[in-house]
């Protein structure tokens, strides 16, 4: 039956796919977990890395350049700190979504008045040529993105249980005063959570990157993550991923079942329905913590 | 101020329930009318009427519909301009295809939206904050596809359709300074009707939802229908604007004007205005606007000062900059938005210059 | 800290409001030009607007265009229609054209610029009914519309295919951005494969069509297309070589629209898009005179309007060949009708190019553009494309102009032109 050979591969592609989103939804998560902020500038902290990896690129080797990236990102995630959040002290968290929304535009601008408008290749020497797997085709890229997301869902989930500086980070989501009260320092946690979701940026900026080539519709991607975060519960890591391969995989056979009868171009607001969906069943996401709360 | 408010009393509710209590307010107002009205199509030249005047005059009533909901009722929305697309699109077929007057255009063109809107807001019974925005950010997405795919809306593959020649009642509306006046009745009379709402038990029930649902709701106010009533009154507003703006400022229904970006930008509008502020929408709107517009005419002007040295395609990218550095100025400095700036001032005046 | 950002911002605004009345020279003229350095479209956007400027310095360097000499003013607008807008009623007392750069902003300012006798020149834009000049009097596509491509490369399929009869049969798919721009080739299409007898089928990409697993899946997988044409935009452009060697679709079966048909379009996309095709009406590279009088005249004076390695690509060429188009209807318009030039001789103009390919010789052009000829009935629209390769360093032509099928296109722009007319009468 060749409708199933199809679905197969729709779900395949569909789910390493879900895996590069959730690459992105990973960024989102963190500062929503550690500052109940919801970080609209995600996406454009992801074009600045990857734009910062290109340009350095040319002139020196892939290890360097990533280390550049980081530190770009590490300088960032310390001014943001100091220039926009600490003013912003205990505002509603509408305003610091608005800022967010300001430190985007901010972004966006000075990276391409650095690095230029036209879009980047980023090679890392991987083979665009697909492995073969019982006729079913697998991407490289895909497939190493989805190793490095594992890898680092991992890493972040030992950083945020085991480590005292990821439980500091817990203790500040959990309660602002409590934590100040026992000696945790609130700037301090949010420039740690910035700079860990300038990390995120940079591998996400490296797989989309190596994908699509660096320029500015990188920043787009962010709303592929929105239906993510919904879905997956918004400040779950494991959420982030299982909700992306959701994502990933109903996209695709949306598109390819339910497309063809309606005139196509359903994939970008299926997700959106599934989120809907699951906003009204359960608001909380697959792994939300269920919070009791005025609606 | 020239002005005090003491020594004005009021013998009645009546008087004292006035929009503007004190005299020379009411005479300020009306002095600003009048400017608006006649002055300004007088003297304005056809480049501040079309290129500035109209489309800040439209976007005014959009961001003012948005801001019933987000600032009156504390319900956050990310899919205002596929509301005006609804408006747009509702009226130009209205109007075009089959003919019917203008006037009844606009009132088709804010029901089907409001209509909608019911539909947006049904979610929000069970859901709020950040996760109803990405309800109506759905609601965006799903609004475009349907304008685009649906044959009989969008007239064909271009989803744009043409506006024949305006005229309104039989006048016909050429000119400039006719579209504008056309604007600013539209707009003039629905603030009005909003700032009467607000006022009304409908509005001080908005707020206590906005203030604390729980408590509203012990108040005996009914949440289910408030809080669609909010949706369905700032779709209203929203489908006239998209409307007008499609009639006076695009001359074109296209579902390109209507994105997700546009959507923001209002949001933008509402939120640097001042949220919960009938003034705030409008001076909003006119910041989000214009600011564009003067950075990079004032980036040209440096560029070109400092003998080409910049080049021009930092000049671009410096107005990002500038635009985002300055939603954060605004964010940091004065989060009540430009409404609070301006009371602000209006307080300093009054005391001045003996400010003690 | 207050007060100086206050004076900062009041002297912004106080050069902004000064800047549009600084004082043009006797016989130079202000072009005021919309294009965009930012946002998602700015590689066509820099790209155009900087070769349109580097045709105009280099007029400049050489004396003018009939003793005329150009000052432009750009007008950034981030691909947004209302500043767009905003820029054409600025500049419209001056302005001679206005090239809007984009189909949202030629729908905006078709009827302003009707009103306003000021000429719109829409060079390889959307609005393929534009050609008939009794509709859009003031619209000017001048080459291919987008029917005419679309019905030359399926002259190109075709021609490889050895007869149109042999279309019968074939499968092809079109995969396009789901916005009006992308779904503009549809209703030739789905006529040509009426008529011709091939199968055809669309596949949206919702804007702005960077993901596309599901629809190549389906082209190479279930649909089985025999050729695949792209109407994509900026990343989406780039996105299928990579897509398309993972289904293991061939890359010389899938051609795209010349939006992505540029060195931007496929350089990211790295070793996948050695090979790629694409229909082009300006051919790229520095071997032209016109281009070697640019980098000499221009760029080494230092007055180049963009980087210098940018020169000779297809979107600066394209520019070039803007600027080429304009000043030979300046040309036609002072030898007809004189000083000084206005948005009405500009029309007359550009309704009466004539460029030959001896003319086009010696504009130092030969080879790069098509011949051009327009009447006021028809604007241009209905005439061929080359097919470009892309071989890993440039863009080289593989074939030489091909023709549309010119009864079909000019049939399809005649239904058309009669529905937007009677959109733009309404019902009475």
């Amino acid at each position: 039956m060749p409708d199933l050979l199809f679905a197969i591969e729709l779900t395949i592609s569909g789910l390493l796919n879900g895996v590069m989103y959730a690459l992105v939804a990973l960024g989102f998560v963190l500062i929503y977990k550690a500052s109940g902020v919801f970080n609209f500038a995600q996406g454009a902290m992801t074009l600045f890395a990857a734009l910062a990896l290109v340009g350095i690129l040319a002139r020196v080797g892939l290890g360097l350049a990533i280390v550049f990236a980081i530190a770009v990102m590490v300088v960032f995630a310390f001014a943001m700190e100091r220039v926009v959040l600490r003013p912003l002290v205990g505002r509603p968290p509408l305003s610091i979504f608005m800022a967010t929304i300001g430190v985007s535009f901010v972004l966006e601008g000075v990276a391409q008045s650095i690095w230029g408008a036209e879009p980047k290749g980023l090679n890392l020497g991987m083979s665009a040529r697909p492995i073969e797997i019982g006729g079913v085709y697998i991407g490289r890229v895909e497939l190493y993105s989805a190793a490095a997301a594992a890898a680092l869902v991992a890493v972040l989930i030992w950083f945020f249980q085991k480590t005292t500086i990821g439980l500091g980070l817990r203790a500040v989501s959990d309660d602002h005063e409590a934590a100040l009260s026992v000696g945790i320092s609130l700037r301090r946690v949010w420039a740690i959570t910035w700079t860990i979701a300038g990390l995120v940026a940079v591998a996400a900026g490296i797989a989309w990157g190596t994908r699509l080539g660096v320029h500015f519709a990188v920043v787009l991607i962010a709303f592929k993550a929105l239906p993510v975060i919904i879905i997956g519960g918004i400040e779950s890591i494991p959420g982030a991923i299982l909700a992306g391969l959701i994502v990933g995989a109903t996209e695709n056979l949306a598109e390819g079942f339910i497309g063809p009868a309606v005139g196509g171009g359903v994939k970008d607001f299926f997700p959106y329905l599934i989120a809907l969906l699951f906003l009204l069943i359960r608001p909380y996401g697959l792994f939300g913590r269920e919070i009791i709360e005025r609606v | 101020m020239i002005y005090r408010e003491t020594g004005v009393f009021h013998a009645g509710y009546r008087e004292d329930m006035r929009i503007f209590p004190l005299f020379l307010d009411r005479a300020g107002m009306a002095l600003v009318l009048v400017v608006l009205f006649v002055g300004v199509p007088l003297v304005a030249s056809e480049y501040w009427l079309k290129g500035l005047l109209i489309p800040v005059l439209c976007y005014s009533l959009a961001a003012l519909g948005l801001n019933l909901l987000t600032g009156y009722t504390g319900l956050l929305s990310l899919g205002h301009s596929a509301l005006m697309a609804v408006g747009a699109y509702a009226a130009v077929i209205a109007y075009g295809r089959y003919g019917i007057s203008m006037p009844v255009a606009f009132a088709l063109a804010g029901t089907m939206a409001a209509a909608v809107g019911f539909l947006v807001g049904v979610p929000s019974l069970r859901i709020k904050g950040f996760y109803l925005a990405v309800s109506t950010l759905a609601v965006q997405f799903i609004i475009e596809w349907v304008m685009t795919h649906v044959g009989w809306i969008s007239g064909g593959v271009h989803a744009t359709i043409n506006v024949p020649p305006l005229r309104f009642l039989g006048l016909p509306l050429d000119t400039a300074g006719e579209k504008y006046v056309l604007c600013l009745v539209v707009v003039a009379g629905m603030t009005l009707f909003a700032k009467n709402l607000v006022r009304t038990k409908i509005g001080r029930a908005w707020m206590a939802i906005r203030d604390r649902d729980v408590a509203a709701e012990i108040m005996g106010i009914s949440l289910f229908k408030y809080k669609l009533m909010a949706f369905m009154v700032s779709s209203f507003y929203a489908g006239v604007a998209g409307a007008l703006l499609a009639f006076a400022f695009y001359q074109a229904a296209n579902i390109e004007e209507f994105t997700l970006a546009s959507s923001i930008r209002i949001l933008g509008m509402v939120l640097i205005g001042g949220l919960g502020s009938i003034l705030g929408s409008f001076l909003g709107a006119a910041f989000v606007v214009l600011l564009p517009i003067l950075i990079a005419n004032g980036l040209h002007v440096a560029a070109g000062l400092s003998g080409g040295l910049v080049r021009t395609d930092v000049v671009a990218n410096m107005e990002l900059v500038v635009f985002g550095g300055l939603i954060l100025f605004f964010l940091i400095v004065e989060p009540l938005g430009l409404a609070r700036l301006w009371k602000t001032f209006k307080d300093y005046l009054r005391l001045w210059p003996f400010p003690y | 800290m207050r007060r100086t950002t206050c004076t900062v911002l009041a002297g912004l605004l106080l050069a902004a409001l000064v800047a549009p009345l600084a004082p043009a020279l006797a016989e130079e003229i202000l072009l005021p030009l919309i294009i965009y350095r930012t946002g998602p479209f700015a590689p066509g956007g820099s790209g155009i607007g900087g070769g349109m400027e580097d045709y105009f310095a280099l007029m400049n360097a050489k004396g003018g265009v009939e003793g005329v000499t150009f000052k432009w003013e750009e007008c950034e607008t981030a691909y947004d229609t209302a500043r767009g807008v905003e820029c054409y009623e600025r500049h419209k007392a001056k302005a001679i054209f206005f090239s809007p750069l984009s189909t949202g902003k030629t729908y905006a300012l078709a009827e302003r610029s009707e009103k306003d006798k000021i000429p719109l020149l829409t060079l390889g834009y959307g609005r393929s009914e534009s050609t008939d000049g009794k509709t859009w009097p003031y619209l000017f596509p001048v080459v291919a519309n987008y029917w005419s491509q679309a019905s030359a490369m399926i002259n190109y399929i075709a021609q490889k295919e050895g007869g149109i009869d042999k279309l019968k049969g074939k499968k092809i798919a079109l995969l396009h951005l789901d916005v009006p721009y992308g779904r503009e080739p549809i209703p030739i299409l789905e006529r040509l494969a009426r008529e011709k007898g091939f199968e055809f089928r669309n596949f949206p990409l919702p804007s702005p069509g960077i993901e596309q697993s599901a629809a190549w899946v389906d082209i190479a997988r279930r649909y089985k297309a025999d050729y695949t044409l792209q109407w994509n935009w900026g990343a989406s452009c780039t996105a299928p070589y990579k897509e398309m060697q993972k289904v293991n679709y061939p890359i010389e079966k899938f051609m795209s629209v010349w939006w992505c048909g540029s060195e931007e379009d496929v350089r990211p996309a790295g070793e996948a898009a050695v090979g790629a095709i694409a229909a082009a009406f300006n051919i790229g590279g520095r071997q032209y005179p016109v281009m070697q009088e640019i980098l000499d005249k221009v760029h080494k004076a230092g007055k180049g309007n963009l980087d210098t390695e940018r020169v000779g690509t297809i979107f600066h060429s394209r520019g070039v060949v803007h600027g080429i188009i304009l000043t030979e209807a300046m040309r036609i318009a002072i030898k007809a009708k004189g000083k000084p030039l206005t948005g009405e001789k500009m029309e007359y103009g550009l309704s009466n190019l004539n460029i030959t390919n001896a003319r086009i010789k010696e504009l130092g052009a030969e080879g790069m553009m098509p011949e051009i000829k327009t009447t006021p009935e028809n604007h241009g629209g209905i005439s061929g494309v080359k097919m470009i390769k892309w071989d890993g360093k440039a863009w080289a032509p593989i074939t030489d102009w091909i023709q549309p099928d010119v009864a079909v296109v000019s049939d399809q722009v005649k239904i058309t032109a009669e529905k937007v007319r009677a959109e733009k009468a309404g019902k009475k």
